[in-house]
């Protein structure tokens, strides 16, 4: 009887630690352990200021994706971002994708806007329409030369 | 007292202290092979398991559900300073999963099993236990210690985890229930800024700390007959066993330096 | 000659040993015949258990060689020492049971650690061997439950579980009693009588010891002082011998004059 409790306890241990371990990995750590079904979509930003992979994709406040990769596009010196798109959301071409920042310092995410048109971007296509990051100090400046 | 005899001291000591270095190191690497070697056995693993981990439980609950709280607390304020109370899930989450988590349960079970691994083996040491294995030709290292290993690598990770959401649950109480930050916004704060990488840096950084304390614990304690002052009595014991605790609560927060420059 | 080498368990040949700037063995020779039981005396700090360390491979000579059935120890690897120390078994000086196990596991230990018998297998010969020294009810008790002598029968049980060709004793009956030493010492009458195993004494329990040994040895000033047998032993001319004697067991009887006299006084 003994020897049972403290098996049993141990076994109670392990599968605490494990469950701990997966919603860990699978909320938090963004593992895909039922591989939802997503595309690749690429947007150009002149800057992302601070826009990392990992930060989400939205459209109307719900996420619908995260950003895998950033690269710099050294023949025009933009910013490519790559991002994974749920399957059952559907951007039309002239759909508009934006960074914005979640309070005054918090995280950079993507925001996009869905367009009017009948053409839909296709998996590994492009958001042609691109708002960059609004820097704040330039923000600033501009409506300090601007009273001017 | 002649004019060399500080210099004699400092080398006596030196070499005394590398020579425990090196037996430590060679004493890790016989104790690692014979934790892989085959043959296998499930039950004293399974003890070792309930020893550092089970009873480990408890506490860990405790420690983690406070340190949540405290988070949540400290987090708040200078968060709401700037109107981003929206980032106090991601600063909890993050400095649990990539800091606290593994730092302070290793500490805890550096309390709880570190000290308890070393004065027992310390204490078969001195009651010729350890000598009496190897006259029933049953190797120590294998017999005693390669459990205490595997379960001590095993326990910490785990128990980290359960660290983590419990760490989390105490910091969503104080921030939520509290001070009335919207449920939504911690947890999908949370879920947006920590990355795989955090949570890989919060296993790695356990499983090191997990065979740092059993290997600081089992070596101090096998080595008991070994030590400068004498290991020998219960003084023997008592003192050894605090200098593994010492040893190894410091070298866990050392490693967690190491190891958060390596992969930051 | 060979014949005479092969009737030895245990050859300790120039075995040195230095601890430091210590010498505590300086060329220590020591025959260990086959079935036989050889016994080392000497004052306490003498090296006494140094040498047993060195029969059981624990310690490393500095220099010599320690051959058991004709293989040296000092240059073994760890698993042929294993190989050899299945034929072993230990009474330790205090026992060193395993303190967290029951008696029954102890005994069981080197059973089922170091041999493929099944449970039912190893709980009857465990049953045999507590049941040969008295000790069929503390099967599930903890050695801290049980009393000195009992804990030296146990450790007894557990030295023969494995059926050893050699035997070691470090200081059987210290703090025992009278009447419980004399129990430790019947029980190894009877069991070498029936297992025929080759047995190391280390004690200064003289002159009772002297009943039990086939030949003695004194250990002193770091080297071994004769070993023959009780009898040549008492009635040595070497300095130091007859010194231990006289310490130990009082005067001794040169000769018949003096035997005489002490006979009278006794």
């Amino acid at each position: 009887m003994k020897r049972f409790n403290f098996e049993t306890s141990v076994g109670v241990f392990m599968v605490i630690g494990f469950i701990c371990f997966a919603w860990l990995s699978i909320k938090l750590g963004d593992i895909d352990l039922f591989g939802r079904e997503s595309r690749t979509v690429v947007a150009r930003f002149v800057s992302i200021s601070g826009l990392k992979p990992g930060a989400a994709v939205e459209i109307a406040g719900v996420q619908v994706g995260k950003v895998t990769g950033v690269r710099l596009d050294s023949e025009y010196f933009e910013a490519e971002v790559q991002m994974e798109i749920e399957n059952g959301v559907e951007l039309q071409e002239d759909s508009i994708a934006a960074i914005r920042t979640a309070g005054i310092i918090g995280d950079r995410y993507i925001k996009i806007t869905p367009g009017g048109s009948d053409v839909l971007i296709e998996p590994g296509g492009e958001i042609i329409e691109t708002e960059s990051a609004i820097n704040l100090e330039e923000l600033v400046s501009k409506y300090i030369f601007d009273k001017d | 007292m002649t004019f060399a005899t500080p210099f004699k001291k400092l080398g006596d000591q030196s070499l005394f202290f590398f020579e425990a270095v090196g037996r430590a190191g060679i004493f890790l690497l016989v104790c690692l092979i014979s934790m892989l070697k085959p043959p296998y056995k499930l039950h004293p693993i399974i003890r070792q398991l309930y020893f550092i981990g089970s009873r480990s439980g408890f506490v860990i609950l405790f420690t983690g559900l406070f340190t949540g709280m405290v988070l949540g607390l400290q987090g708040y304020y200078p968060l709401a300073k700037f109107g981003s109370e929206g980032l106090l899930g991601s600063a909890v989450a993050l400095s649990l999963i990539r800091e606290l988590g593994p730092v302070l349960t290793a500490l805890m079970v550096i309390g709880r099993a570190g000290s308890a691994i070393c004065a027992g083996i310390g204490i078969m040491r001195n009651s010729e236990q350890i000598d009496a294995l190897e006259c029933m030709a049953i190797d120590p290292i294998k017999y005693l210690l390669a459990p205490k290993f595997v379960a001590s690598i095993l326990s910490l990770p785990l128990l980290t985890f359960i660290f983590d959401i419990i760490g989390i649950i105490g910091g969503f109480l104080v921030g939520v229930a509290l001070f009335g930050v919207n449920q939504g916004t911690y947890f999908q704060g949370m879920y947006s800024s920590v990355q795989w990488i955090d949570i890989e840096m919060g296993i790695v950084k356990s499983l090191v700390f997990g065979l740092l304390i059993v290997w600081i614990a089992s070596a101090k304690g096998y080595f008991l007959h070994l030590e400068r002052s004498g290991g020998f009595g219960a003084e023997g014991v008592s003192r050894t066993t605090t200098d593994a605790v010492v040893i190894s609560s410091v070298s866990v927060l050392i490693w967690d330096y190491l190891i958060t420059a390596l992969m930051i | 000659m060979s014949s005479a080498k092969d009737q030895l368990a245990i050859e300790m040949v120039n075995v040195e040993k230095t601890f430091g700037q210590q010498r505590v063995l300086k060329g220590i020779n020591l025959p260990v015949a086959k079935g036989e039981t050889t016994v080392i005396v000497g004052g306490s700090g003498q090296g006494k258990s140094v040498i047993l360390k060195h029969m059981l491979g624990l310690m490393k000579p500095s220099s010599g060689e320690v051959r058991v059935f004709g293989r040296d120890l000092a240059r073994m690897k760890k698993q042929e020492l294993y190989e050899v120390r299945k034929d072993y078994g230990v009474l330790f000086q205090n026992v060193a049971l395993f303190d967290s196990m029951t008696v029954f596991d102890n005994v069981a230990l080197p059973l089922r650690e170091r041999t493929k018998k099944s449970q039912a297998e190893i709980a009857r010969i465990v049953e045999e061997k507590l049941a040969l020294m008295a000790l069929e009810g503390a099967a599930g008790k903890y050695p801290a439950q049980i009393s000195g002598g009992m804990q030296k029968r146990v450790g007894l049980a557990r030295a023969l579980a494995l059926e050893p060709k050699i035997v070691f004793f470090d200081e059987p009956t210290t703090g025992l009693d009278v009447h419980k030493s004399n129990e430790i010492y019947r029980l190894f009458h009877a069991t070498q009588q029936q297992l025929k195993y080759t047995a190391v004494i280390v004690s200064h329990d003289v002159p009772k010891i002297f009943k039990l040994a086939d030949s003695v040895a004194l250990m002193a000033g770091g080297e071994i002082q004769g070993c023959m047998s009780p009898e040549d032993f008492q009635r040595s001319d070497n300095p130091l011998i007859r010194q231990f004697v006289e310490v130990t067991m009082g005067p001794i009887y040169t000769n018949d004059k003096e035997e005489a006299v002490s006979r009278e006084t006794v």
